[in-house]
């Protein structure tokens, strides 16, 4: 049955299947119980499953993650809800020390199937650190996968992933896209779905090769519709660690040209590795060098200012352009 | 208000004197058989043979570094004997008075500070949780783990599952403890916070991280904080057993500080004489957990000359299997860098494994070729 949710419900909705497939799947974080996230991406949760199994949580980022390692240990599988981007930081040794290298400390033996789920990036007209993209640093730590969706599709099928997955999963929210709507086909197998770590051609294209992930992809889809010049093929990553670079280098390979945009600064991101490792392997198919189009190597402005800093799409279009300049 | 309270001399819950006496307290009482009694004693020569053995190899440049136990082994086998199978124990790195009694071989806890593993056993097998450095993260793996034992109802009954986890005085500076503190309280989580107070966290002594006594810490979350001698076996096993119980009946954390000392370095890097008085060591060797027990043991009758030369055969026995089991602990395979990074494989991972497998091969080709 297929039904019109908005991310933010398809995430609600993904949530809730994989709780009643498994009982021990639980849900923390700050607000996440009664009042439904601030979000409401938890909505109705707590009424339906109870106190034990949708945890209000002091308010303590480590203590958020630190326990859900341990709740992991002890056979759970908790999806904790960091309340946005910017306060993820005080979770930084939990997650980096503990929750990434514990499989390997064990040799094996420990496997944490937690879920970090951060809403994250810009455009909502925020104060300070509620719209940050720190998604290069999860990238960069090696025991975490790390996924974004663009769709309600994938925030349903991908939330289910994630929590499925015996690796820790850190899944990012694009919080301006959480009221986008598509249609969901809410009762197909699971396994059916996409896989988490695949990227995807969401605009098929023969001139140049525009890479997207998460709040990104709608502009990047936007500017290959206005863009008649050229024929856009636009990826849709998802996955950022790892990459699928099979699905990238065989659309580089026809095209020609890379051009990759995402929230985050320029420098050390996502992007930049993208760039270094698609020069090695495509080096001779390239007509151009890969072009980056991201925010400034500076903190987050304030939200008076957030147009200019966010890639919208003149600025893609104009990464386009600069592809073909060469 | 006072504004001295870290140097208020708090009572201690003692049950063995440093002169070997018994003492009965009213809130622990302890009847122990003599066979337990014994018991105790071979733990806490046996495990400081294990330590002094690895102090050896590490300046035989057999191990890379030994974070030494030496005169906390009173703590660590009392508390863990409290412990009953089911139960889950979280140490920090110093803890291998609780690994022997949990039953991890010497060898497994050695293979971490030879280089050869970031672990070294199974914490399933053992119900204790793989050693954990960065000072206090373990207070919050225990503390979830304990809650998880809440929702699985594994709590109650005599035969319920209770958590306990070891810190030092140094971690009770840190965020993470007090977070962890704080959610077993609001939890009412069955975990016992065992802090060991050896009164230095590396150069830095107790009054530098704390203005109270750290037992005091616990009222202000909301549950109950007791401080033991720690260099006395006795108090440590029945104020632990008391803590596990309290948490077991579903009555929430307890926290017990372990008032002892460092006798040695923090590590086999450090240099205590370079921030602590000979004095200080002089008077805390007075107070020795193995001394008492055998004081007090030999002048009851609980043992004889011929028990105490036992268990010193014993160690001796020990103390070779150390050595020799230490130097024939292999190096690992250069791909075990790969090696359980994921439960299921990441791309980037594959690529650079077989990459590096095919440079570790180019070798054995040319070697076979002659040589470049």
């Amino acid at each position: 049955m297929s039904v019109n949710l908005t991310i933010g419900k398809a995430i609600n909705a993904g949530l809730r299947r994989a709780m009643e497939a498994d009982p021990k799947v639980l849900v923390m974080g700050e607000d996440v119980g009664k009042l439904g996230g601030v979000f409401r991406v938890t909505d109705q949760l707590y009424k339906d499953f109870g106190a034990d199994r949708v945890i209000d949580t002091p308010l303590a980022e480590s203590g958020i993650v630190g326990t859900a390692i341990g709740l992991a240990l002890r056979g759970y599988r908790p999806v904790c809800e960091i309340q946005f981007d910017g306060f993820f930081f005080p979770a930084t040794n939990q997650t980096f020390t503990q929750l990434a290298k514990m499989r390997r400390r064990s040799a094996g033996a420990l496997n944490l199937p937690v879920v970090l789920r951060i809403p994250y990036g810009g455009g909502i007209g925020a104060v300070e650190h509620h719209s940050e993209s720190p998604e290069a640093y999860f990238a960069h730590t090696a025991g975490l996968r790390v996924v974004t969706v663009a769709n309600a599709v994938d925030a349903y099928w991908m939330i289910q992933q994630a929590i499925a997955s015996p690796d820790p999963v850190v899944f990012f929210e694009p919080k301006r896209r959480y009221y986008d709507k598509a249609d969901v086909d809410t009762e197909a197998a699971l396994d059916s779905a996409h896989p988490m770590g695949a990227a995807r051609v969401a605009r098929p294209g023969t001139d140049v090769t525009l890479l997207a992930y998460g709040p990104m992809v709608k502009t990047a889809l936007q500017a290959a519709e206005a863009d008649s010049d050229h024929s856009i093929e636009v990826i849709d990553l998802r996955s950022i660690s790892p990459v699928d670079y099979d699905t990238v280098t065989e659309s580089v390979r026809r095209t020609g040209r890379l051009v990759i945009t995402h929230e985050a600064p320029v420098s050390g991101g996502v992007g930049a590795e993208i760039a270094a490792r698609v020069t090695e392997s495509c080096f001779y198919h390239l007509e151009a060098p890969v072009i980056r189009v991201g925010a400034f190597d500076t903190p987050y402005p304030q939200s008076r200012l957030e147009e200019h800093y966010l890639p919208d799409l003149d600025r893609v279009l104009d990464g386009v352009d600069r592809a073909f300049a060469y | 208000m006072s504004d001295n309270t870290a140097h208020e001399e708090p009572e201690l819950v003692q049950l063995l004197t440093p002169e070997g006496e018994l003492r009965h307290h009213p809130d622990y009482p302890l009847d122990l058989g003599a066979d337990e009694v014994r018991g105790l004693y071979r733990d806490l020569v046996l495990v400081r043979r294990v330590d002094t053995e690895a102090v050896a190899l590490q300046r035989q440049g057999e191990l890379g570094l030994w974070a030494s136990l030496l005169g906390q082994e009173a703590a660590q086998i009392g508390s863990a004997r409290a412990l009953r199978p089911q139960d889950m124990a979280f140490p920090s790195y110093r803890e291998h008075g609780v690994a022997w009694v949990r039953g991890v071989e010497p060898r497994n806890l050695l293979a971490m500070f030879r280089g050869v593993t970031n672990g070294g056993w199974d914490p399933a097998e053992h119900n204790l949780h793989l050693y954990t450095i960065v000072i206090g993260s373990q207070t919050l793996h225990a503390t979830g783990y304990a809650m998880g034992v809440q929702r699985d109802g594994a709590t109650g009954g005599d035969d319920g599952t209770a958590v306990i986890v070891y810190f030092g005085d140094g971690a009770t500076s840190q965020g993470d403890t007090n977070e962890a503190f704080n959610f077993a309280a609001v939890n009412n989580a069955p975990v016992v916070f065992f802090c060991q107070n050896n009164q230095w966290a590396i150069s830095e002594p107790l009054e530098r991280q704390s203005r109270v006594p750290l037992y005091r810490r616990a009222a202000g979350f909301g549950f109950p904080g007791v401080r033991i001698d720690g260099n006395d076996v006795f108090a440590s096993l029945a104020v632990t057993r008391r803590a596990l119980q309290h948490a077991r009946e579903g009555q929430g954390p307890m926290l017990i500080e372990a008032f002892t000392y460092r006798m040695g370095a923090h590590t086999t890097n450090d240099d205590p004489t370079r921030y602590r008085v000979a004095a200080e060591l002089e008077e805390w060797k007075r107070k020795d957990p193995i001394l008492r027990l055998r004081a007090y043991m030999a002048a009851n009758g609980v043992a004889d000359d011929d028990f105490f030369a036992a268990v010193d055969a014993e160690a001796d026995k020990l103390g070779e299997r150390v050595r020799v089991d230490c130097r024939a602990l292999p190096d690992p395979d250069p791909l075990d860098i790969f090696h359980e990074v994921y439960a299921e494989p990441h791309a980037q991972l594959d690529l650079q494994r077989a990459e590096f497998a095919d440079y570790l091969a180019s070798f054995e080709d040319a070697g076979a070729e002659g040589g470049r």
